[in-house]
């Protein structure tokens, strides 16, 4: 195949993938999309396979792996449960980022394959792109998997900061650059190996210091890290369709990013250099535990809601923990009979990544023209007689409106506060991530329910 | 004077950035999942990169240092694939309207 079909073939992969993305506007055109993609997948593998044009005994190794690879993916793909989502889609990042830090390595190794020049003579422009590549690619790597350790639950999500440590990832940043300009300039391959040790050094330091609830931010991230890795590589390889996927997934990423900083209203930087919410906030709230709160049963919860003409449910990651969102679309099922007009508010940074919460509703066949974003309900809450709030904190509490001191002042949040009672099911009084108290617990029109959120749910509707 | 092929690549690199950069703002937030997902799918486009230096080489000497990379890269962006899009299928097939009754 001659190389300029080739790169014909690949623009049209990259093409399809737009589409793949453009589909995701509406769930409507979104299943198509994902064929979109596929199909730009398939062509792509397709086409490469017929360049290479050696169809001897390596072929078949490489159909194998594929397969093997092929199959691993599906079964998880199919087995994985919607809750565990935020850690599938770091894992997946993890393996992007070493398929190229390999990739890289093999086009170091072996240059003429990729018409880069020959080992110890390769293109400087060439050498750029792959220690770029790479480099990123090991941040991806390393970082997702710390991400996946702390979303696993096997790490602590708690942030881990030393002294010095902006400091040394500085050092480190500025260290890498040195070495990929004294590898262009001598060739010698151990600079190459130290610029990938590094850069697995650095992407686990990274992300050591972001605390649990920022999650959101770097999974988002790395999707974008994943994706800029990929358009190093497709530089080096020349392809089109490498590139073109590089530069949608970085900037989605980016964008995800940015969406999830808002929704907490802090800057990038301020996310990335991690610490939020330390000891001394939680001492300083210590003096305010003993205001009372109402405390409810389901009985009352249920009383309360069957007898209330419309119904907000504010979900939060609580909720997924404790897996509650069949049991609370078997809730608002039965309020739906009585007659009850129910509808859902997602806040941006609900759960631990982008869509976490639309997801899970999706799963228990919440229609998703129930579920609205916080800019669409905000304002209904002054209309509601019951808000529902299901394992959300921070993303309710009015002291970001109100209290300039407060580390989530300024945070967008539901205006959970206006409707006409409050329903918090809790486990306890503890306080949110950000480590402060939430002055809703305390208020008169609010009923505290101290439960699983699961469990609460389904005694609800016991009492319907 | 001839503009080196880098300059196109670079343009098609620049494009698409802002290609990505309005079709992922015209992405529903209740869908950024999927959009994940399906992003982490198709950036294993890699594998293309990985067969070519699976391949590379004489054919006597299949497990070459090089070609070893690229097998490994092989297994992973696999897994990638079609873990990455079944997933996303699965999720995207869960999105329901309400019904008609109600």
């Amino acid at each position: 195949m001659s190389a300029n079909l080739l790169a014909v073939f690949y623009l049209i992969s990259g093409v399809l993938f737009i589409l793949a993305l453009r589909g995701l506007s509406s769930p409507e055109t979104s299943r198509q999309g994902n064929l979109f993609g596929i199909i730009g997948m398939a062509i792509a593998i397709g086409v490469t396979f017929l360049s290479v044009g050696n169809f001897s005994t390596g072929f078949l190794y490489v159909l194998g792996f594929l397969l093997i690879g092929g199959s691993v993916g599906a079964f998880i793909a199919y087995k994985i449960p919607m809750t565990a989502m935020p850690e599938l889609v770091a894992g997946f990042h993890s393996l992007v980022g070493l398929a190229a830090v390999l990739v890289a390595i093999s086009a170091f190794l072996n240059p003429e394959v990729f018409n880069l020049g020959s080992p110890g003579n390769i293109k400087i422009a060439s050498l750029i792109e792959m220690s770029l590549g790479a480099a990123i690619g090991a941040i991806t790597f390393t970082g997702s998997i710390i991400a996946f350790l702390k979303l696993r639950g096997i790490m602590s999500g708690s942030p881990i900061t030393f002294i010095g440590q902006h400091f040394l990832n500085l050092a480190l940043g500025i260290i890498l650059l040195g070495l990929i300009f004294y590898l262009c300039k001598t060739q010698i391959d151990t600079w190459f190996w130290t610029i990938i040790i590094i850069s697995f050094l650095v992407g686990v330091l990274l992300i050591i210091p972001i605390g649990g609830a920022d999650m959101p931010v770097v999974i988002s991230m790395l999707n974008s890290y994943s994706g800029w890795a990929a358009a190093g590589i497709g530089f080096t390889l020349e392809n089109t369709a490498l590139i073109i996927t590089g530069a949608l997934v970085g900037s989605s990423g980016a964008i995800l990013s940015y969406i999830m900083c808002k929704g907490m209203n802090r800057s990038f930087f301020n996310v990335i250099l991690g610490g939020f919410g330390g000891t001394d906030q939680s001492l300083s709230s210590k003096g305010k535990e003993q205001k009372p709160v109402k405390n409810g049963n389901a009985d009352d919860a249920a009383f309360l809601m069957k007898n209330a003409s419309s119904v907000i449910i504010v979900p939060g990651y609580g909720m997924a923990v404790a897996q509650a969102q069949h049991a609370l679309r078997e809730m608002v099922d039965s309020l739906k009979k009585n007659g009850v007009k129910v509808t859902y508010a997602i806040h941006p940074v609900a759960g631990r990544m982008p869509g976490h919460m639309n997801v899970l509703l999706a799963e228990a066949n919440v229609p998703y023209d129930e579920v609205f974003e916080l800019e669409e309900i905000n304002n209904d809450f002054a209309n509601c007689d019951v808000a529902y709030v299901i394992g959300a904190n921070d993303v309710t509490n009015p002291v970001a409106k109100t209290d300039p001191q407060s580390p989530i002042y300024g945070m967008p949040i539901l205006d959970v506060e206006k409707s006409k009672s409050v329903l918090f099911v809790k486990r306890s009084l503890s306080p949110g991530y950000a480590g402060i108290d939430n002055d809703l617990f305390y208020r008169d029109n609010t009923l505290m329910l101290f439960a699983d959120a699961k469990k609460m749910t389904e005694d609800i509707i016991k009492n319907l | 004077m001839e503009i080196d092929p880098f300059i196109f690549r670079l343009s098609i690199f620049i494009l698409s950035i802002f290609i990505g950069y309005y079709v992922v703002w015209s992405v529903t937030p209740s869908l950024h999942t999927p959009l994940m997902s399906v992003t982490n799918a198709i950036s294993s486009v890699i594998i293309v990169g990985a067969v070519i230096a699976a391949l590379a080489g004489n054919s006597e000497n299949i497990f070459d240092t090089a070609n070893i990379f690229g097998f490994l890269a092989i297994i992973l962006a696999a897994v990638n694939i079609f873990g990455g899009f079944l997933v996303t299928q699965r999720m995207l097939a869960m999105y329901k309207k309400k019904k008609k009754d109600k």
